[in-house]
Formats: C-alpha cells, sequence, structure tokens
C-alpha cells in the first residue's frame, strides 16, 4: 500500500481518526461544547480532504474499496449531511438529562460505515460498513434511555436490523458459492456469462435485495420505518432517513451500473414490484397519520419507491437522475427533522399535528421553511424537489418506463393531500395562542435552517451548477 | 419601448410581494397603500402591449429570450401574440380590483393576503407570456401554493376541505400534463421551445396521448364537464378576490392551454377530438346552467354559471373555425370581466351582511339603489343582451358552433334561455320581493366600490358595442391557428364522426 493509497483512504481515515480522537477528548474532559466542536471539525476536515482526494481518483485501494469520483460525491454528500444533523443535536442535546457527549462518537461512527458502504466494491467491505452503521444506529435511537417509545425503536431497529443482515450474509454466501468471487467488479463481469445464470445466483441476488430493502425502508420492509422514526431522537430520525439510506441507494446504484438490471431474469420485475408498492404504501399509510415524525417516515418509503423508478431506467441519465433526487431529499428531509428537532422541548420531541398549529403566527419564518422544505417533498416547482422529480421522469420517460411513470405521477398527487395537511395545520388559527411554550432558537440552528432552504431555493430556481457537477462525477460511473 | 416588458410585468408584482412581507405586520395602511400602488404601477407598465401591439403579424412579440438551464435546453423565453396579449391586461387590471375590494374586508394576516395577491398576479402573467413549455409549468405550478393559502386562509367556514380539493385536482391534471411534456420533449430534440414545438409534426399516435395528457391539465382548470367539481367549493369558500381570481384569470388558463398547446402542437389530435371536446362542453353548458336554477347560495350560483359559460367558451374553440375561436377568446375575456364584475359586487354585499343566502336577501333595489344599478348591467351582461359584451361572444360562439355542428349549436342555446332564467329570477329573489327586515340600514356602495366596479362597467359596454378594438388584437393569431390546424394530415376515422355529428 503506497502513499497514493493512502492518500486515496484520507476522507475515511479522519473520520476514523476523528471519532477516537472525540472519544479520548470525552474520557479526560467532558464538555458539550468541545465536543461538538471536534465532531464539526472532523468532519469539515474529512470533507476538504475529499477534493485533495480528487486528484488521485479513480483508484482501487486494496480489492475492497474503490475512491472514484462517484464515492467522493457521496460521501461530501454523507458528511455535509452528518455536519447538519450535528449541528442540529447540539441544541437538542444541550439541556437533556443523562449523557451528552458519547452521541457524537456513535454519530461519527455511523458517517464512517456510510463512507464505507459508498466507497465498497466488495462484499466484505459492504457487510463492514453496513455493521459499522447499524451498530451505532441501534445505540443512537435509544439513546435517551428514559425514553419508553426511544427503547422501543431500538430493539424493534435491532432486532430487524440484525435479521436482515442475516439475510444479507446468507445471499453474500450464494453468490460466492456460485461465482468464486466477492468482488463487484467481478461479480458483474461473470454473473453476464449466460452458464452462470443459476437458480442459486438468483437466490443470492435476491436475498441481497432483502438485506438491502430493509435498510432502505421500501416496502415489503418498511415495517419497522415509521415506529423508529417516532422513538428515535429528531436528529437521529434524519440521519436515518438521509445518509444511511442514501449510503445504502448509492451502492446499489454502483452495483447495478455494473450488471444491466433489466437483462437480469426475474430481478428487473421484482424491483418494479418494490417500487409501486413503496410507492402506494409510503404515500397512502402516511394519509392516515396523525405525528409528523411518522408522516415523514412513511413519505420516506415513498421517495425511495420514487428513486427506484429512476434506478430501473439505468443509464447516465439515471444515475444522475438519483443523485440528484437524493441532494433535494437529504436537503428537505434534514429542514424538515431539523424544524422538528428545533421545535422540540427538553422532555418530547414537537411531532403531533397539534403542537404546529398555528405556527406560522408564533413563528412566521420556521413555518415558511417548513412550508418550503414540504413543497419540495412534495415536489412542487421552484424548489428542489420539483427538478429532482422532473429528472425522474425523464429518466423513466427516456427509457419507456411508462407503468412506473404512471404510478409516480399519481403518487404525487396523493402525497400532496398530507403534505398539505401539515401545511394547513401551520397556517390555521392557533387554537391557544400559549398553549405551547416555544422554545429558544439557537442561532447555529437558525444558520442552519436558513441555508438549508437557500440550498432549496437554489436547487429549485437555478440548478446548472449542480447538474454540471453531477455530469462530471457521478455519471462518470458509466 | 426602453424596458423588457413582459419580465417587468412578471416580476414587478413578485419582488413587491416579497417586498411586502418585509413590512412591519402593525403597519396595515402602509401594507395595503404599497399593494395597490405595486399593482397600480404594473397596469401602468403593461399598457405598452395595448398601444404598441402590432396587429398585423401572427408572431410572437415583445420576445426575450435568456439561456436557464443550458444542460436541458431550458431557456427563460417570454413573447405574447394576440391570443395571449389580452389576458396579460385583464390580469393586471383584476389584480388592482383584487386590491380594492379586500380593503376594509381582509382583517386577518393583512400582509400575507396581499402578498399572496401579487404572488399570483406575476405568476399569472407569466403563463400568458411563457415561450419554453418548462417555464410555462414553473409558473403554473407556482401559482397554485398562494392560491392555496389564500382559499385556505382567508376563505369561508369550510375553507381548509375547498383549498384541498382545488389544489388536488389541479396537481393531478398537472402532474399528468407533466409527463407529457417529458414525452414531448424527448421527442423534439430534447429542447423545451415552444415555437420549435408549432413547427413539428408529430406522429398521429403520439398526438393523441399527448392530446389526453395536456387535457387532463387544462380540462381540470377550465373546468370541463366531468372534472368540475372543485370549481363551486373553491368559487364558493374563496375570499373575494380569490373568486375574482379564480373567475376571472385562473381558470382562463385552461382554455388558453387548449389554444397554445393542444391545437398548434397537435393539431391532428385535436381534430379528431374535437366533436367529443363539442359534446363535453355543450353538456357542461346545459348542466351547468340547469344545477344554477336549484341554488340557494350567490356565490355557488355564480360558480355553477362559471361553468355554463366556459363550456360556451370550449365550444367555441373546438369548433376550430374563425367565429367559433374569436367568439371563444373574447368570451373568455367577457367571461373575466362579467363573472369577476359579479364576485366583486356580491363581495360588495358579503361585507355589509355576511351572509351569502339567496333567501337572506329581498327588496334589496331599495335598500342600495346604486348597487342594484351596477348589479342590473352584469346580470345582463351575463345573460348577453345585445350592447353588452356577452352578446357578441355568445352570438360569435354559437355560430362558430352551429357552423360545426347542427345539433351542438342549437343545443347549445338553450344555454342561453336558462342563463336567463337563473340569472333574472336570482335578480329578482335579492333585489325585488319584499325588503328583508334584515336588510334595512345598510349604506348604498361607496367611492372606492363604485370606483372597483366602473372599469369594469366600461369594458361590458366597450366590447359590446365596438368589440374590433379587442378582435383585432386576435385576427391574424387566430387565422394563423386554424391554417395550422386545418393544413395537418386529416385522419379517416375522425372525418368520420364529424360526418355523423353533423
Amino acid at each position: 500500500m503506497g502513499a497514493d493509497d493512502l492518500l486515496a483512504l484520507l476522507p475515511l481515515l479522519v473520520i476514523a481518526a476523528a471519532s477516537v480522537v472525540v472519544m479520548l477528548a470525552v474520557a479526560f474532559y467532558r464538555k458539550h461544547m468541545l465536543t461538538v466542536q471536534l465532531t464539526l471539525g472532523g468532519l469539515a476536515i474529512a470533507f476538504i480532504s475529499l477534493f485533495a482526494v480528487a486528484s488521485v481518483v479513480p483508484r482501487k485501494v486494496t480489492p475492497l474499496i474503490i475512491m472514484d469520483s462517484y464515492a467522493l460525491f457521496y460521501m461530501g454528500l454523507i458528511f455535509a449531511a452528518s455536519f447538519v444533523v450535528t449541528i442540529l443535536s447540539y441544541g437538542y442535546i444541550e439541556g437533556r438529562e443523562g449523557r451528552q457527549d458519547e452521541y457524537y462518537i456513535l454519530l461519527l461512527l455511523a458517517t464512517l460505515g456510510s463512507a464505507v458502504l459508498v466507497s465498497s466494491n466488495h462484499f466484505a467491505s459492504f457487510f463492514l460498513g453496513l455493521q459499522i452503521l447499524s451498530i451505532s444506529l441501534y445505540v443512537l435511537i435509544a439513546y435517551f434511555r428514559v425514553s419508553e417509545l426511544g427503547n422501543e425503536a431500538g430493539i424493534k431497529y435491532l432486532i430487524l436490523a440484525a435479521s436482515s443482515a442475516s439475510f444479507l450474509l446468507f445471499g453474500m454466501a450464494l453468490v460466492y458459492a456460485q461465482l468464486g468471487t466477492m468482488e463487484f467488479s467481478l461479480i458483474a463481469q461473470r454473473s453476464t456469462a449466460a452458464d452462470m445464470r443459476s437458480a442459486l445466483l438468483l437466490a443470492g441476488l435476491i436475498l441481497i435485495t432483502v438485506g438491502a430493502g430493509f435498510k432502505l425502508a421500501v416496502a415489503p420492509f418498511h415495517m419497522w420505518t415509521p415506529d423508529v422514526y417516532e422513538g428515535a431522537p429528531a436528529p437521529v430520525s434524519a440521519f436515518i432517513a438521509t445518509v444511511s439510506k442514501g449510503a445504502m441507494l448509492a451502492l446499489l446504484l454502483r452495483y447495478f451500473t455494473l450488471v444491466d438490471i433489466r437483462t437480469f431474469g426475474p430481478l428487473f420485475p421484482v424491483f418494479t414490484a418494490i417500487a409501486i408498492a413503496s410507492m402506494f404504501t409510503g404515500n397512502l399509510l402516511a394519509l392516515f397519520q396523525d405525528n409528523i415524525k411518522r408522516i415523514l417516515a412513511y413519505s420516506s418509503i415513498a421517495h425511495l419507491g420514487y428513486m427506484l423508478v429512476a434506478f430501473l431506467a439505468s443509464g447516465a441519465l439515471a444515475v444522475a437522475a438519483v443523485s440528484y433526487y437524493l441532494i433535494a431529499y437529504f436537503v428537505a428531509i434534514l429542514g424538515a427533522f431539523g424544524v422538528i428537532t428545533l421545535m422540540s422541548g427538553k422532555v418530547k420531541d414537537a411531532d403531533t399535528l397539534d403542537e404546529f398549529r398555528g405556527l406560522a403566527g408564533r413563528r412566521p419564518w420556521l413555518s415558511g421553511i417548513f412550508t418550503a422544505m414540504l413543497l419540495s417533498l412534495a415536489g412542487i416547482p421552484l424548489t428542489a424537489g420539483f427538478i429532482g422529480k422532473f429528472y425522474i421522469v425523464t429518466a423513466g420517460v427516456g427509457s419507456a418506463l411508462w407503468l412506473l411513470v404512471l404510478v409516480l405521477a399519481v403518487n404525487s398527487a396523493i402525497s400532496l393531500v398530507y403534505y398539505l395537511r401539515i401545511v394547513a395545520a401551520l397556517y390555521a388559527r392557533s387554537l391557544a395562542e400559549e398553549a405551547v411554550a416555544a422554545p429558544h432558537l439557537s442561532l447555529a440552528g437558525g444558520i442552519v435552517m436558513a441555508v438549508l432552504t437557500l440550498l432549496l431555493v437554489w436547487l429549485g430556481v437555478y440548478p446548472s451548477p449542480f447538474i454540471r457537477m453531477l455530469q462530471t462525477t457521478v455519471a462518470r460511473l458509466i | 419601448m426602453s424596458y423588457p416588458i413582459l419580465s417587468t410585468v412578471i416580476f414587478l408584482p413578485i419582488v413587491g410581494a416579497i417586498f411586502i412581507f418585509l413590512i412591519k405586520r402593525t403597519s396595515e395602511t402602509l401594507i395595503k397603500w404599497t399593494a395597490l400602488l405595486l399593482s397600480l404601477l404594473t397596469f401602468a407598465l403593461s399598457l405598452p402591449l395595448f398601444t404598441d401591439f402590432d396587429k398585423t403579424t401572427a408572431g410572437m412579440q415583445f420576445r426575450e429570450t435568456a439561456d436557464w438551464i443550458p444542460a436541458w435546453g431550458i431557456k427563460y423565453a417570454l413573447g405574447v401574440d394576440g391570443i395571449s396579449v389580452l389576458f396579460v391586461l385583464l390580469s393586471t387590471l383584476l389584480a388592482i380590483l383584487c386590491v380594492t375590494i379586500s380593503w376594509n374586508s381582509i382583517k386577518l394576516k393583512t400582509k400575507e393576503f396581499y402578498a399572496a395577491l401579487l404572488l399570483i398576479e406575476g405568476s399569472m402573467i407569466g403563463v400568458f407570456c411563457s415561450l419554453d413549455l418548462f417555464l410555462f409549468y414553473i409558473f403554473w405550478e407556482a401559482m397554485l401554493i398562494p392560491m392555496y393559502l389564500l382559499i385556505g386562509i382567508w376563505g369561508g367556514p369550510n375553507r381548509i376541505y375547498a383549498a384541498i380539493k382545488f389544489f388536488l385536482f389541479t396537481l393531478v391534471g398537472s402532474v399528468l400534463m407533466l409527463v407529457g411534456i417529458i414525452v414531448l420533449y424527448l421527442n423534439t430534440g430534447r429542447s423545451f421551445d415552444i415555437l420549435q414545438m408549432m413547427a413539428t409534426n408529430y406522429p398521429y399516435d403520439l398526438q393523441v396521448i399527448l392530446f389526453w395528457a395536456f387535457f387532463a391539465a387544462f380540462a381540470v382548470k377550465v373546468p370541463m364537464f366531468p372534472v368540475h367539481t372543485w370549481l363551486p367549493d373553491a368559487h364558493t369558500e374563496a375570499p373575494t378576490a380569490g373568486s375574482v381570481i379564480l373567475a376571472g384569470i385562473l381558470i382562463k388558463m385552461g382554455a388558453y392551454g387548449f389554444l397554445r398547446f393542444n391545437m398548434p402542437i397537435l393539431p391532428e389530435a385535436t381534430k379528431a377530438m374535437a366533436p367529443a371536446m363539442m359534446v363535453l362542453s355543450v353538456i357542461a353548458i346545459i348542466y351547468g346552467a340547469v344545477i344554477c336554477l336549484g341554488q340557494t347560495d350567490l356565490k355557488r350560483l355564480i360558480a355553477y354559471s362559471s361553468v355554463s359559460h366556459m363550456g360556451f367558451v370550449t365550444l367555441g374553440l373546438f369548433a376550430l373555425n374563425m367565429q367559433g375561436l374569436q367568439g371563444g377568446i373574447l368570451q373568455m375575456i367577457n367571461h373575466g370581466v362579467v363573472t369577476g364584475a359579479l364576485f366583486l359586487s356580491v363581495g360588495v354585499i358579503y361585507d355589509r351582511t355576511h351572509t351569502r343566502q339567496i333567501a337572506d336577501y329581498g327588496g334589496a333595489a331599495s335598500v342600495l339603489p346604486v348597487y342594484a344599478a351596477f348589479f342590473m348591467v352584469f346580470t345582463l351582461a351575463s345573460i348577453g343582451l345585445p350592447a353588452t359584451n356577452g352578446f357578441i361572444g355568445e352570438f360569435l360562439i354559437i355560430l362558430g358552433g352551429f357552423t360545426a355542428s347542427k345539433v351542438l349549436g342549437t343545443l347549445s342555446a338553450t344555454g342561453i334561455i336558462l342563463g336567463a332564467a337563473y340569472m333574472l329570477w336570482l335578480y329578482q329573489r335579492v333585489f325585488f320581493m319584499e325588503v328583508n327586515p334584515k336588510l334595512q340600514g345598510y349604506k348604498d356602495m361607496d367611492m372606492r366600490e363604485i370606483l372597483t366596479l366602473v372599469p369594469l362597467l366600461i369594458l361590458v359596454f366597450w366590447i359590446g358595442v365596438y368589440p374590433n378594438t379587442f378582435l383585432s388584437f386576435m385576427d391574424a393569431s387566430v387565422q394563423n391557428l386554424i391554417n395550422r390546424v386545418n393544413t395537418a394530415g386529416q385522419p379517416q376515422t375522425a372525418q368520420h364522426i364529424i360526418e355523423v355529428i353533423k
């Protein structure tokens, strides 16, 4: 392993080092502010190191890791999202009962796991990254042990994640048994040979799909999502909805651009069915929720369904479309959970519709931001979500996936009903003005929300720079 | 002309809305005057469109073009022709009246109200001026949010239901149109240029699919017969200004969409589908009018009359001949003026009585004589009495409809009889008969209200007596449109259907 290899691994090394530094710092000197600053510093340095690494990519470092512009792009996205989650977490955790600092170690580890996922080129690194991510999340979800919902969510996630990991392992074993390799590029190469396409390989791939589907929370592997989102602390829910899902999707996308999914027997119909089921399940069930975290959970199931549409379209346009949609989705989900985080009191998260009723009267800016985020999730023009949806439909139409495109169209109309329910509640005449004492808004939280909103509008109004960036990074994957 | 007129007229209200948002909530007077001045200024700045418009050409004028998202071939392209220019002017005019009529009636969240109003104005004008399909769609959808808030915050008791229904119906249509737009985009060599699309001949099968995709969006907006049910709710619950915008401009955008997209871009499909569209139109005319006879709510009655009147508009458009098209476009303007005026008038009396039930009125003519006179004029214009604008529009439409199909032309004429019945009956119940004791003591219209209605009164007679001022704007463009539709290949089956209906 030469110097260039180490340089290529720099982002991963920085994050890993940051988690150790934070751990040591916590051991000797416990101060919430310092821990947060170290965490943010680590994430920032890792983000900056991406630019340094850009000169040596694409580069395969050991058979496990591949550092290319695709991986760098997704790492950037993950680090930026973790940065936002960290800032939101500070205001959320400050003043709560219990230990505060270990949270950030876990957050950094989860980030590391996600970063490994997006750069993995091998079943070993795939599983390694996934487990680093999952194990950190078990604890993060149940971090505040006084919360009953949190404990329930943590255990639920633990059991389901563990069983899905076993599906994944079994699937990997079957694929290995058939093809004799665990490297993605070799798997892709060998599985295109006709004589290799046995039932064994197919069973392996389907089992892997089950394992990945759990992480993505697509139907029918979505059962855990609403409970976990509701029970977990709001910033952690944001992390699960964005970083954890995004990393897994990036990995799938990398794998399936190597193997054309359309030529792969029953895999294409399976994914089509998953996409359609996710869209309908997510949107229809969201209609019946009164808890905003649960609504967002169901909506994220549907959003993954939308992304699968572009995913199935395959080709350079599809990779760019999924990536753009993912950026838009990250911004909007982080923003929406950010509002919930900022509104939350010291004991319980503010997550029922009633707590948001008439918010516009009390906090016009915050409710304006929340509205913008929801409209983006609904895909209304002038927000990032619209350009993302447009990108996805273009990819779908370009590959003539008529059924999926029509289902998407119908679903984006259905989804509007529950987004508008929240918006209507925000602008409703408040029942009791003073009933809910709005917590003090931290400056950092305010700045983060403002930046996310500006980004949301920028992505929606003038997406050219982002499109160019995607064309020079992720689209190179092909 | 030294400034980019169209961009100015679109973005002055939008920037103004942001400016209003920054004013302190408590200074209501400042907010109202800013909104009024902005809408007056926008109107004044849009006047060169009226005076400098070249009526001899069918091409796009006052064009502006700039790159927007070059990676996808999306341009910021604006322009107006004889069909769209009048709607821009109508929008800037009605926006002023919406501000003045709301002067005293909106007391809650004044700032947001006027900001939303101006946002709607800007994006509506954007819809009429866009020459890039992507830009068009952005404006088309962007308008929904302030409109949703307008109904949902300042509306009547059932406002949330009405607002969501409005948004949902419109969005279902729009999303299908979005898919259509993308299909069109991929079939036009990845370009959203509307003018280029108008010059391209698409395969017939593709045209038919696209026709229905666009139909989904436009028919909901118009609204045409089976998808009209959002309109009565939205109209009834919306505040006066919201109803005026809905009736005056917003529902015209659907018919405008047919004119701008379906007809010139998909001419063969348009020809093939025209009989079906005409049948739907006639159903809307008669159905809407019959429903009107049973209404007990003032605004609901006028809302259903809109369904009937818009049926006339689409009948004229899909007759696909000179009289029909000109009559249809003129009737769009007329309906904007007259129904806008009727909603404004209902707003005037609603501010006093706070009831929309017809049964709560009676004998208003002796209590509010000036008001009764204004309402009479607009009632007669709505019926289509000669010398008012309604007569010209409906006459041309029935002429055009009759030329296209004798049966449908004749049936549509019964709509006028029914229209006279429900409007006159309404007038009788509200203004004549015994004076309802509840009405005693109300003041007649003040100067602000009179000034709000006078411009529309002038337009009613101007168009009624000398329609050529307005028809001359559209001559060249309509002729061009008819040529485009007629020179397209004639599918056998469609021709056959037309023969049968005749």
